[in-house]
């Protein structure tokens, strides 16, 4: 049953890669000689995103964040459907603990975005423990405003900088 | 007046200023009985700003030379920076000072409209330096104050020149002096996404930058002990953000205690210095606490689901300023030091944050955002004669001068390339004016008067 499942997720990912790789290798391609490798490899690479208990699984296919509207700490219905899926991988990968990081972007005093950023971290902290992740295993960290990962300052960036990102520890005996 | 109309050309009041010179106070020269009436009334309506000459001043020994060129610019510069001064280049004067003690040729001086004419002396032993000076007002052809001398070191000359230059920017303002002063704030490179902070400290004017921490981690807002000997700050140094204290002579620092899953930011010294008041995170709520240092003790004084920040003490210690949510946005309030009831002194339109209490107690000087703005402003503390000092597209974080005239802040451009630097201006919003830092900066602190 659960390899059932892992093969369907695994078939989600190709989809996905398949779907994004031809933007991401530009106008040269035709996104067939990029997708190769996997084919080739034709399992699962441990570690990689296609190996579902690894972290780069969890970043790309579960997604480890979620996007706020401006000045709110309230989780989005896209935001609560990501932390279900972080909810039933991290129930699924039990030896992983998390910390959360809130971040918030650059339109804002300093002091309230580490605030402002603490709330977020804790609403996704308090959503995943209401989904059954035990709270020892989520810790939270606010970042404010100094770790925006988009550096334009227009609205398109801040969407993207105003997050709370699910950042995976342990996991040593995967 | 004079045919040169004073009043009218510099918008100033001249008048009769007595001083009280207890400090510093030398015992060579002899103070003149007649006091001159030159004087800069700081308004609005303060344009002009009043001309005046320092000559070179007087090497009294072989080593002197260039230390007394060096002094004499360093006071030029700092009272240009006030914006209130403009120097008469040396190129004009006709007459030139050959000798500290002798008699002051005013007529050559009031020719070229000097108003004002600092002259000093050097004496350098060693690593050992003094420094004498005298301040007249040319048109009254006397001398305004006695003369003065500071001795001090020759590698701390910047400081003698500071003190000369806050002798004569107090005699002639009446406010209080601010030059002789540090400035801690935290020094920034690369761009937005991977920016390095490690906190610095300067002089007020950019010099003699030494580096206090490195930038491995994210540290944040430093904050001046009273006697200015300490700074307290925000570290990721253990993952979260906690609150540091460094003492500035050897460098060393210790963490304040915090409970685990807690994060801790914003502190500010009391007027004490022996507390520290501070924002706490737990479980997703900031409010704010005070800590006795040494103990390690600590206080609850606000208690809402609100975003409760940017504490910062009033001169006697007997209330705080801070900023709120608890309305729906970020506003001012102001509590007893020992918590309980909060008065909200913001009402204009938009957000306020970051209230910081004049060292003069009369104002409090916050960070203001209205569309799409910010902006550093000051108002009264029951939130009246709100005064916006500046717009762009990023300004925050004030922090005012020992004398409480001036006001450094940190002002952050739009973009990719955006970077933070520091700069100061007027409480009259006049003068702004970048401060000079080998990178960009944020996060200032300006410290006490030095002793």
């Amino acid at each position: 049953m659960k390899r059932i499942l892992t093969s369907t997720i695994l078939m989600a990912v190709l989809a996905l890669t398949a779907c994004t790789n031809p933007g991401r290798f530009g106008a040269g391609g035709d996104g067939a000689g990029a997708n190769a490798p996997l084919g080739v490899a034709g399992g699962i690479i441990p570690g990689s995103a296609n190996d579902p208990s690894s972290t780069a699984y969890f970043q790309q296919a579960v997604g480890d964040r979620v996007l706020f509207p401006v000045d709110q700490a309230t989780l989005t219905p896209e935001g609560r459907a990501t932390l279900d899926g972080q909810a039933g991988w991290l129930t699924n990968n039990t030896d992983y603990t998390a910390v959360i990081e809130g971040h918030a972007d650059e339109q804002g005093t300093r002091e309230y975005n580490l605030a402002l950023g603490a709330r977020r971290a804790n609403a996704a902290q308090e959503y995943l423990i209401s989904k059954g992740v035990p709270s020892n295993r989520l810790r939270v960290v606010s970042y404010g405003k100094e770790r925006p990962i988009e550096i334009c300052s227009n609205e398109a960036c801040y969407a993207k900088n105003r997050r709370a990102v699910t950042v995976l520890a342990g996991g040593l005996s995967s | 007046m004079t045919a040169f109309g004073l009043k009218d050309a510099f918008v100033m009041k001249f008048r009769f200023f007595a001083l009280c010179l207890t400090l510093f106070c030398a015992s060579f020269g002899v103070a003149h009985a007649q006091q001159g009436p030159l004087r800069i009334e700081i308004t609005e309506g303060v344009i002009e700003p009043l001309p005046f000459a320092v000559p070179s001043f007087q090497p009294e020994s072989a080593e002197a030379g260039q230390m007394a060129a060096n002094l004499a610019q360093v006071v030029a510069q700092d009272l240009i920076g006030t914006g209130l001064f403009r120097e008469i280049p040396a190129s004009a004067f006709i007459s030139t000072v050959s000798d500290f003690n002798a008699p002051v040729q005013y007529a050559d001086w009031k020719a070229i409209n000097a108003q004002a004419l600092v002259t000093g002396a050097v004496n350098v032993q060693g690593n050992s330096l003094s420094v004498k000076f005298r301040l007249y007002d040319v048109f009254s052809g006397a001398e305004l104050g006695s003369g003065l001398q500071f001795t001090g070191t020759a590698d701390g000359w910047r400081r003698m020149a500071h003190k000369v230059a806050d002798a004569v920017y107090a005699r002639i303002t009446g406010e209080g002096p601010y030059f002789d002063s540090r400035v801690v704030y935290v020094s920034e490179t690369g761009p937005k996404d991977a920016r390095a902070k490690r906190l610095a400290i300067m002089d007020y004017d950019g010099a003699n930058v030494q580096y206090l921490t490195d930038s491995s981690v994210i540290v944040l807002a430093p904050r001046f002990s009273p006697s200015g000997d300490r700074v307290l700050y925000t570290s990721y140094e253990s993952g979260f953000p906690r609150i540091y204290v460094l003492d500035i002579g050897s460098v060393q620092r210790r963490v304040l205690e915090s409970a685990d899953g807690t994060m801790s930011f914003a502190p500010r010294f009391s007027p004490s210095g022996q507390t520290v008041v501070f924002s706490l995170t737990q479980g997703g709520n900031t409010d704010i606490y005070t800590m006795d240092i040494a103990s390690g003790a600590s206080t609850r004084l606000t208690n809402t689901p609100a975003i409760e920040t940017a504490p910062s003490y009033s001169p006697d210690g007997g209330r705080i300023v801070f900023e709120s949510d608890r309305s729906g946005t970020q506003q001012l309030y102001v509590m007893s030091a020992s918590g309980g009831e909060a008065q909200r002194i913001s009402f204009g339109e938009g957000r306020y944050g970051t209230p910081v209490w004049s060292p003069r107690g009369d104002l409090v000087a916050f960070t203001k955002q209205n569309k799409g703005r910010f902006h550093i402003g000051v108002m009264r503390l029951d939130g009246s004669e709100e005064r916006l000092l500046t717009a762009s597209f990023l300004d925050e974080g004030p922090t005012w001068a020992p004398n409480g005239r001036v006001i450094m802040f940190a002002r952050e451009t739009q973009g990719e390339g955006g970077s933070s630097t520091l700069y100061s201006v007027d409480i009259s919003g006049r003068n702004l004016r970048p401060v000079q830092t080998p990178q960009g900066g944020s996060d200032p602190s300006w410290s006490p008067l030095q002793k």
